[in-house]
């Protein structure tokens, strides 16, 4: 009775390791919620005194217009489309494999990698929606122009680098983004609102 | 030269690590505590729209966040249902965007700023004349990059 046992000592070494590990774990957690989307650039505001039919000509058969109405349907060139096809026409409006008349001119560029190539550097796409277009209807469009842009890149890295995109040098992207520059106009709202 | 040898075989004496647990657990909170303050409560309803080709918004201190959408569901009876823009804490109109954005640029670095980038995280059932709107306020406030703020598709 008399005699007070003594308890061993808790080995605590391990806890620093068991506190690292939600360390580490939160840190990874919290990094993970980044914000990702689709990243566009807007065109510079327009100066006020500037009137707006001072917009540049775009040849016919360089320009497809992508236009969404406000029941989100589709028209492509001119013509109504599912938004699965529209992933291959945007494609083939942009590559003009055959040198169709009817799609953007091919202009020999030189290329750093490449050589000479024949690029449609003249294209627009012009993506027009109507005030009442739901966001994600809106989302969807982009979304297949940006695939289609990125399959035809992804296409011409492999063939001459053997990787994607996403995996090439900085020069390198540069090269392929000279064969398949990204032009996608987007509208000046017209009329909408009353201002003016 | 006795007094120098090493034949005692003294032992370098074991560091006390006990407090260490302690240190990681300190630094632990803080890292907790930061990074939950950085969100803004929501006062808008905010399902992203779903997409598959997205990039990865670089460098959070650079960007900016402008949340359209209906307002919550207990917000409703004062607002109403309508689509509604809120900046930081506080529902705002779209006039506001400007200041709003003037005001983020110059809390940034000077050398930061011509790479501020804007995330619209818009409801996917929002209609697209307010996105319109917002986009055209933002042209005029020189913040050109943008990113639709979008979750992954799967399927």
């Amino acid at each position: 009775m008399g005699k007070k046992r003594k308890t061993p000592g808790i080995n605590g070494s391990s806890s620093a390791d068991i506190a690292f590990m939600l360390l580490i774990f939160f840190l990874i957690t919290t990094s993970m919620d980044t914000d990702k989307g689709l990243a566009r650039r807007l065109p510079p505001p327009v100066p006020k005194d500037q009137k707006n039919d001072t917009d540049v000509d775009i040849k016919k058969r360089n320009l497809l217009v992508v236009l969404i109405n406000s029941n989100n349907q589709i028209l492509c060139g001119d013509q109504f489309v599912d938004i699965k096809q529209l992933k291959d026409k945007i494609k083939d409006f942009i590559d003009n494999p055959f040198n169709d008349e009817h799609k953007p001119e091919r202009v020999e560029v030189d290329v750093p990698f490449f050589g000479k190539q024949m690029v449609t550097k003249n294209h627009v796409i012009s993506l027009q929606n109507d005030r009442g277009t739901e966001y994600q209807a809106y989302i969807n469009v982009q979304n297949e122009i940006a695939a289609a842009y990125n399959e035809l890149r992804n296409d011409v890295s492999k063939k001459k680098f053997g990787k994607v995109f996403a995996d090439l040098d900085e020069e390198q992207q540069k090269a392929v983004q000279q064969i398949y520059p990204q032009k996608i106009s987007e509208a000046e709202p017209k009329n909408y609102g009353g201002k003016k | 030269m006795g007094k120098f040898s090493k034949a005692g075989g003294r032992e370098m004496p074991e560091l006390n690590t006990s407090s260490l647990p302690d240190l990681v657990f300190a630094f632990l909170f803080f890292i907790m505590m930061v990074t939950s303050m950085r969100e803004v409560t929501l006062k808008v309803e905010f399902h992203a729209p779903q997409a598959t080709e997205l990039q990865k918004l670089e460098k959070k201190s650079l960007v900016t966040f402008i949340y359209v959408g209906k307002p919550t569901r207990d917000l409703r009876a004062k607002m109403g249902s309508e689509t509604r823009i809120q900046l930081n804490d506080a529902f705002a109109e779209v006039s506001e965007i400007q200041d709003y954005i003037a005001q983020e640029k110059s809390s940034m670095k000077e050398e930061d700023q011509p790479f501020m980038t804007v995330s619209i995280k818009a409801d996917k059932e929002t209609r697209m004349g307010v996105i319109t709107d917002v986009k055209q306020a933002l042209r005029e406030a020189y913040a050109l990059k943008i990113s639709y703020s979008a979750a992954q598709r799967v399927d």
